[in-house]
């Protein structure tokens, strides 16, 4: 009997995964559903003896079974799109059935926590160190850096906390990963309770994602028992984006409004419910249990480029022609990856600007393609990696409508709390309509007697701009997080390097 | 069973966990349709809160609401990797279809970036959208 292997992923399902498998097996085909290879532009992608088929619909299920099928792409693993990249975290996309524990042992699932049991926490914390291992969440800071301050906090209770509120636009991976392969982040934030000597996890993940809900519920009924006497409990957002910033997710998960903490107290500190609390991005955890595996600590180690170690599991979105996921070590070029790679626009039309990073990412002009991927290298050209979404928009896109939207965005997620964010961004908004609108003339209040001073013209474009660039400014370096900090990224780069679309 | 008890049943299934407001609000959403001020003002006496604060939480979070809507509800992804992707060009013909008969809400992503424009309904995602296509989902929703 034909065994046909069909992606359960999110995405393959919006892409119509479940009629085709109905259709296989239908045909009397034994169909098992795994992960996603992560070849977006393929889905539904069917496997069968290694050769791939895709994208598929119902209706071609016939030829690829008579062999007369024109969607073949050869074998999987040697596509150059996997051949390609260099997979730690993402080792067992599309070969393994997420919620099989034998497929899950078969492919070294384990091996990681066990090792570090056999550790001493001090031990386990110096090897993610040396590992060189940095959140992946956005802020880049080093993981182990931070479960060394929860290990050396007293508390009674501490918590291991997993931010899966992946609000980004342009961002999948963590969603990838929850369901292609959810006892990977099990085991990583098992890992992480040993090291720190925590005895609650939560997962706190956003609404938006059904499937990765259902398929951690189930995991974890599954392999309670090989984490206890360390528990996870999921944890359901409820359409915040702000809660992806730790703070606000920490309060959130509390009960409370998502409004975000000031720092310091650092949450390794005073963090869920006033106890010591790791928090860390899914990428991060599910990065653990290689790292704890045999040698892992230094082949991760060896990875990547200066300061920026291991693979990054890069996501390609927008208007890219092969768009999904890329895991590669740090130091991969923009040009490399959109054109080489992605194999430029879907539309065919040439890219006008590249959105690294998620909504608070700077867009990126075609003439600095060859920065490399690496956090110190876009921290300095004023932009940031985030969480490695990266977003292809071609010539026909409105870059002053893209900075409008940014500002909208931040005034309708702010949480209020602080004021370079909750109403600059209001005022963001108004000044980007002006700057479109060519300034403005005075209005009747401005031309009384007593504002004598008012300039006699009103104000002009350029007045506008260098208002807007003052509070870019302010809310750069008011805010309270990354939510108003980040959201001048975008602004200015758009109005820095596309003038035009802002009238110039 | 009534609606205070029906209240009741659902606090109670959260009792003793950590931070319970919110796996009771989205219980008390998803089988009430709404969490209005008699469901928060129950909650709130449950969890020895006041009713402001709860109040507080429902209005801040985009999930909950005050009042039910039992229309259909079609989500449509308008966040950037969408909109490289073209879902503005289509959210006119989408409100036409939607008419008054569905509801249209925008989201904020869905995770489906690499092959937007993105819908969801329910649990059901949806993408690759034409116009074509998420007028269907529309019509059929």
């Amino acid at each position: 009997m034909t065994v046909v292997r069909l992606s359960d992923d999110a995405l393959a399902c919006a892409c119509g995964a479940d009629a085709v498998a109905a259709t296989f097996e239908a045909a009397g085909c034994t169909v098992e559903r795994v992960s996603s290879w992560g070849m977006h532009w393929l889905e539904p992608l069917a496997e069968i003896e290694g050769a791939g088929f895709g994208p598929l619909g119902p209706q071609d299920v016939a030829a690829v079974l008579d062999g007369s099928s024109d969607k073949g792409i050869g074998v999987i693993a040697q596509h150059p799109f996997i051949v390609r990249q260099q997979r730690l975290t993402f080792a067992r996309a599309g070969k393994t059935r997420p919620l099989s524990l034998e497929d899950y042992a078969q492919s070294g699932g384990w091996v990681g926590l066990e090792r570090a049991r056999a550790m001493s926490p001090e031990a386990v914390v110096s090897e993610v160190t040396q590992s060189g291992l940095r959140g992946r969440g956005g802020a880049g800071f080093p993981a182990g850096i931070k479960w060394q301050t929860v290990l050396e906090a007293k508390g009674a209770r501490k918590y291991i906390v997993c931010n899966a509120d992946e609000g980004d636009s342009g961002t999948f991976a963590d969603r990838m990963l929850m369901e292609g392969d959810p006892f990977a982040l099990i085991e990583g934030m098992a890992i992480a309770a040993h090291a720190v000597g925590a005895q609650q996890g939560y997962i706190y993940v956003r609404s938006e994602y059904p499937h990765a809900i259902t398929k951690l519920n189930s995991a974890l009924d599954l392999v309670a028992h090989k984490i206890a006497p360390f528990q996870i409990d999921v944890r359901v957002g409820a359409g915040a984006y702000v809660c992806g910033e730790e703070t606000s997710l920490l309060n959130s998960l509390e009960g409370k409004r998502g409004e975000v903490r000031a720092k310091p107290p650092l949450p390794a500190l005073t963090g869920l419910f006033g106890c010591p609390t790791v928090v860390n991005n899914v990428l991060t955890l599910a990065a653990v249990p290689h790292i704890m595996g045999e040698g892992g600590a230094a082949l991760y180690d060896r990875l990547g480029v200066a300061r920026s170690k291991g693979t990054m599991p890069i996501q390609l979105a927008g208007n890219i022609r092969h768009g999904g996921l890329f895991e590669t070590a740090f130091g991969i070029t923009l040009s490399d990856l959109i054109y080489e790679i992605g194999g430029g626009t879907a539309s065919g039309r040439p890219v006008k600007a590249v959105q690294v990073g998620g909504p608070l990412g700077a867009y990126i002009h075609p003439d600095q393609f060859d920065l490399p991927f690496d956090y110190e290298a876009y921290a300095a050209a004023d932009a940031l990696i985030g969480h490695g979404g990266v977003v292809v928009f071609d010539d026909t896109v409105d870059m002053r409508g893209l900075a409008r939207f940014a500002m909208e965005f931040c005034a309708v997620e702010s949480c209020g709390k602080c004021t370079p964010c909750r109403i600059g961004a209001v005022r963001g908004t108004e000044l980007i309509d002006r700057i479109g609108a060519g300034g403005r003339a005075l209005d009747p209040l401005e031309q009384t007697a007593q504002m004598h001073n008012m300039p006699k013209a009103g104000r002009s474009r350029a007045d506008e701009i260098a208002l807007l660039e003052d509070l870019c400014e302010t809310m750069k370096f008011g805010s309270l997080c990354a939510l108003g900090g980040f959201t001048p990224y975008p602004v200015m780069s758009a109005l820095k390097h596309w003038p035009k679309d802002f009238g110039a | 069973m009534n609606r205070a008890d029906r209240l009741d049943e659902i606090v109670a299934r959260h009792a003793g966990r950590g931070g319970p407001l919110l796996p009771i609000l989205h219980d008390v959403q998803a089988e009430l349709g709404c969490v209005d001020g008699d469901a928060e003002a129950l909650i709130a006496d449950a969890l020895n809160l006041s009713r402001a604060e709860v109040h507080g939480v429902v209005s801040f979070y985009h999930d909950f609401t005050v009042r039910p809507d039992p229309r259909p509800q079609v989500q449509l992804c308008r966040a950037e990797a969408c909109k490289a992707r073209g879902v503005d060009g289509l959210v006119e013909a989408a409100q036409s279809a939607a008419g008054d008969r569905v509801q249209l809400k925008d989201v904020y992503c869905l995770g489906l970036c690499s092959a937007g424009p993105a819908a969801r309904i329910g649990d059901d995602l949806h993408a690759r959208l034409d116009q074509e296509g998420l007028v269907r989902l529309i019509e059929s929703a």
